[in-house]
């Protein structure tokens, strides 16, 4: 005999498939324009790559091509070394006993996921201007490291949190000193989320406008800035095949994270 | 962004005792030079006199509040009244992100829900489709939905096409096109802690309220809302701080009619406005009014954990 | 006992955890060579004390000797004590040999004499064949001897085991004891066994340290602990004893003349520190039988338990107190409930308590 069951509500999968066509509609439709053969951008004209070809040797390739530099040697510098302060910071936290100053510190890990944007922007560029340190890819790299923190932090501290000390305290017993039980053993316990981390800080350092738009200095962009720079003049085919692009690069890490996050869950 | 914070830091293991400090130290440096100072140095800046085309004379004034809260008539010799400009602006902010929170708790709760009940083999692949917008540049998105709204974009085409309407609608530049640009970009941040949330409510509840005679509705506001009501706080705050503080919607997606307090401040700074010291302190209110939002929501929760 | 046989010295030891006091004050020495067992109920700081003794804990009172040196202020990796743990703790991510030749790399020793040792070792506990394996790859009870293994390896002076065999099934756990026991022995190394079970207690220690809420209640022998408890505690935790408030007349050297409820005088075997006065008698059920005589008690039977060769009965004194009486089951009846009985107590197998 069929039971109701009680997990279920008349409506709700409707507005599930409804929330993800809100979500993916603007982006298939802006990746499926990205091959409109048209230059009219909204008059579909068949299928054609041209331009992605614009994008790579248009007028202005060179100035994305820049931007995608930056954008990519900026969010690889700063995941970096988020993932590192994060891993440390993680470390304190979860394995180093009760301490002063603990929980202001998880507050202060924490800070620039409270402190809207806008405020964070607006405070660097008057803090760097006050200090007189030059605005350019080393403000930027700078701001970025401090917002990637957070996220690093987040996947590493659960998975910390995740792996138990037990096998540090059996490699300590096993005359491993505290630096190479971290080494030997949390570490290599803890790969999956330090990558999950790492992965986490480089999608938000290339995701980053507003705090970049502040912070850039004059002549030197990031993508973001770049592609804001230009649909302030009218969105072209060709930033749509910029986005596209972008938009693949996200599908793809977040997969990879996925997959990664899902193999070091089975390990255990 | 805004947020919670989750990661706790609890745990009573202690296998590296006392080396703590030294470990976040790198954190503090980094986190504690380059936000928090700075963050206190702006909050000096709201009380600095303006230099035109950007910057500050280092004397100190009210002139940033004054400006924001009181009119003093064009010449600023007539007695004070509330100046209503800015107020205005920061109450269609918190309007527009309340909106835009109810808009995404309407849809996000039956999809975290529906997730969430989905059986344990499907579920995370229910999961990371929701989740990968999330990690798409909100620029992008952004730019995707000024494109979908045009006046010739592909919405307007389609309803013609179908004939609902005969002249395409003027869509963008209006606070609906904000409205729709906040709710688009903030949703899975309410669908994701309400997912966790109800994942781990215990069904047996929902049994036990049926056994004593609830029908599936009522469970759902006796029961259920009430045991997952801290994924929903979380993900209302999680929508509505940022909203608050939006630059790119309202920016993109609106025009001089739908100013918002993340536009205000930034005109200070890169627009022609340049007044530095009200723009520091516009961005002080914001913070305090997000702060204060983030501390009501700790002392709530402090309180239920006891 | 020479001071040099002895290979830990615990002197004194207090722990606190905050307001918790996990260990008062304990004292005890484990000798050279030694199956030492600690043995107490759950929550009584078995785990505690061998965490102060491996270095995983600061004692906050006390002293830890090993071999005449103190070592209280030495970290866990530089005390030469290796621990198996409750749940192993084997290294997920290395093979079953980098495993048990971690401790000896970490040592100093090279990559290929160590890797030699480990094999060696490994041929002790019968897993050659399983070197190159992943932990994950293993069943419960050869995770348990790669866990051995390892703490083996680098020869500790002291061998710390926090409840090896409770993750073993009944049957595999019987096995592994006395497989432990022997390795034990051809090693010679001094085993610290944490256990709360009691069987497993005296089935394999040279010697037993009871523990209570962070007290050491008695230290002894299997069969001291057995025979010759001396407090209500451990009379009553290892194995099964009737405890009769006596009036003690006399004590005098080892032996006291005691009242039984009902007035009956015996003379018993005492516990150091019994005194005149109200006092506790412990019989074993097995050391009351029923008999045709007057008998030094008399009880009402409640109820029986058969148990096969036994049977237990369940009856009261007069004054109300509950008695167990374990009979053979061979030939007699059963009592029926309401039955007066006239009991004997073995007065050599009974026992004056100290408290
Ligand atoms: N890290 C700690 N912080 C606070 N109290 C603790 C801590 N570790 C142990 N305790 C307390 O110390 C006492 C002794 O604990 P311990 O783990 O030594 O018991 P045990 O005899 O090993 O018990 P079991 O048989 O259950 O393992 C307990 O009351 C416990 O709650
Ligand atoms: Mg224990």
């Amino acid at each position: 005999m069929a039971k109701t069951d009680l997990r279920r509500f008349a409506g709700f999968r409707v507005t599930t498939w409804l929330c993800l066509l809100v979500l993916y509609a603007p982006l298939v439709i802006v990746a499926v324009y990205s091959f409109n053969a048209s230059t009219s951008i909204t008059r579909w004209g068949g299928f054609s790559l041209k331009w992605y070809v614009d994008v790579f040797t248009g007028p202005e390739a060179p100035r994305f091509r820049d931007a995608a530099i930056n954008s990519f040697v900026i969010a690889i510098a700063a995941a970096t070394c988020a993932t590192i302060i994060a891993t440390a910071a993680a470390v304190a936290m979860n394995r180093t006993g009760r301490f002063r100053g603990k929980m202001a510190s998880l507050a202060l890990i924490n800070l620039p996921l409270m402190v809207p944007e806008i405020v964070t922007a607006v405070a660097s560029l008057i803090f760097f201007i006050t200090i007189g340190f030059k605005t350019g890819l080393m403000t930027i790299f700078v701001a970025h490291l401090v917002f990637c923190i957070p996220f690093a932090y987040l996947p590493i501290a659960a998975r910390m949190q995740s792996v138990p000390d037990m096998y540090e305290q059996a490699a300590m017993d096993l005359y491993a000193t505290p630096w190479e039980a971290f080494r030997l053993v949390l570490l290599p316990l803890m790969i999956p989320g330090i990558l999950s981390g790492f992965l986490l800080a480089f999608i938000i350092s290339l995701d980053d406008f507003l705090i970049t738009n502040f912070v850039k200095g004059a002549g030197i962009e990031t993508l973001p800035t770049a592609i804001f720079g230009s649909v302030k003049q009218g969105i072209k085919p060709n930033i749509m095949a910029i986005s596209t692009l972008l938009l693949g690069v996200s599908v793809v890490l977040v997969t990879l994270s996925w997959v990664i996050g899902r193999a070091g869950q089975s390990r255990n | 962004m805004a947020g919670a914070a989750p990661g706790g830091g609890a745990s009573r293991s202690e296998v590296y005792r006392g080396s703590g400090p030294r470990l976040l130290l790198p954190a503090w440096i980094f986190i504690g030079v380059f936000l928090l100072l700075p963050v206190i140095l702006m909050a000096v800046y709201s009380f600095l006199t303006k230099e035109f085309r950007g910057g500050v004379i280092w004397e100190f004034t009210f002139a940033a509040y004054d400006q924001f809260f009181l009119n003093r008539g064009l010449f600023g010799d007539e007695p004070p009244t509330i100046e209503w400009t800015y107020l205005g602006i920061f109450w269609r902010s918190i309007w527009q992100a309340g909106l835009a929170t109810f808009f995404c708790l309407l849809i996000g709760f039956p999809t975290a829900w529906y997730v969430a009940t989905r059986p344990v083999s499907t579920r995370s692949v229910w999961l990371f489709l929701i989740t990968i917008p999330y990690w798409v540049n909100l620029l992008i998105r952004t730019v995707s939905m000024k494109f979908l709204l045009r006046d010739t974009g592909p919405l307007n085409e389609f309803l013609m096409w179908t004939g609902v309407i005969a002249e395409p609608l003027s869509l963008i530049n209006t606070n609906f096109a904000v409205q729709v640009g906040l709710f688009y970009s903030y949703l899975p941040f309410m669908v994701l802690p309400i997912y966790a949330a109800v994942e781990r409510y215990d069904f047996a509840l929902s049994e036990a309220a049926a056994d004593l005679y609830c029908d599936s509705w009522t469970t759902l506001r006796l029961v259920i809302l009430p045991a997952v009501k801290p994924g929903i706080v979380a993900g209302c705050i999680l929508v509505f701080v940022p909203s608050l503080g939006a630059f790119l919607a309202p920016d993109l997606l609106g025009g001089a009619k739908t100013f918002m307090i993340g536009s205000l401040i930034e005109e200070q700074f890169k627009g022609a406005a340049g007044n530095w010291p009200f723009g520091a302190a516009a961005a002080m209110i914001l913070l305090t009014v997000v702060m204060g939002v983030l501390l009501i929501h700790a002392r709530a929760q402090m309180r239920e954990d006891g | 006992m020479d001071q040099k046989n002895i290979a830990v010295d615990v002197d004194h030891v207090v722990k606190r955890y905050g307001s918790v006091t996990a260990l008062h004050g304990v004292t005890l020495d484990i000798r050279e060579g030694e199956f030492f067992t600690l043995l107490g109920p759950s929550g009584c700081g078995k785990t505690t004390l061998l965490r102060c003794i491996a270095g995983f804990e600061d004692v906050s009172e006390g002293m830890i000797r090993l071999h005449g040196d103190d070592i209280t202020p030495l970290p866990a990796h530089k005390r030469p004590v290796n621990t198996v743990f409750q749940q192993y703790a084997l290294f997920p991510h290395m093979t079953v040999l980098d495993n048990v030749a971690f401790g000896l790399a970490r040592r100093g020793w090279s990559a290929r004499d160590a890797e030699g040792r480990a094999r060696q070792v490994l041929k002790l506990v019968q897993l050659t064949d399983f070197a190159k394996r992943k932990p994950g790859q293993l069943s419960g009870g050869q995770q348990q001897r790669v866990a051995l293994a390892r703490a083996l390896a680098p020869e500790p002076q002291v061998l710390l085991l926090d409840e090896p065999l409770s993750a073993l099934d009944l049957k595999l756990r019987q096995a592994v004891r006395v497989e432990l026991k022997q390795i034990q022995r051809e090693t010679g190394i001094a085993f610290v066994f944490v256990t709360h079970d009691q069987e497993e207690a005296l089935t394999m220690s040279d010697r037993i340290a009871v523990m209570s809420n962070g007290h050491v209640q008695q230290i002894g022998t299997p069969r001291e602990i057995y025979e010759a408890p001396v407090n209500r505690f451990v009379a009553d935790f290892i194995g099964e004893t009737n405890l009769l408030e006596v009036d003690v007349q006399t004590v005098l050297g080892g032996r006291a003349t005691v009242a039984l409820p009902g007035g009956t005088v015996i003379d018993v075997p005492a516990a150091d520190g019994a005194a005149t006065g109200p006092g506790h008698l412990s019989v074993r059920p097995e050391r009351i039988t029923p008999t045709d005589g007057p008998g030094s008690v008399t009880a009402t039977v409640d109820s029986h338990v058969y148990l096969g060769t036994d049977i237990q009965l369940h009856a009261k004194l007069d004054d109300g107190t509950p008695l167990v009486v374990r009979m053979q089951s061979s030939g007699a009846d059963i009592p029926a409930q309401g039955t007066r009985l006239a009991l004997d107590v073995e007065a050599g197998a009974a026992r004056l308590l100290a408290d």
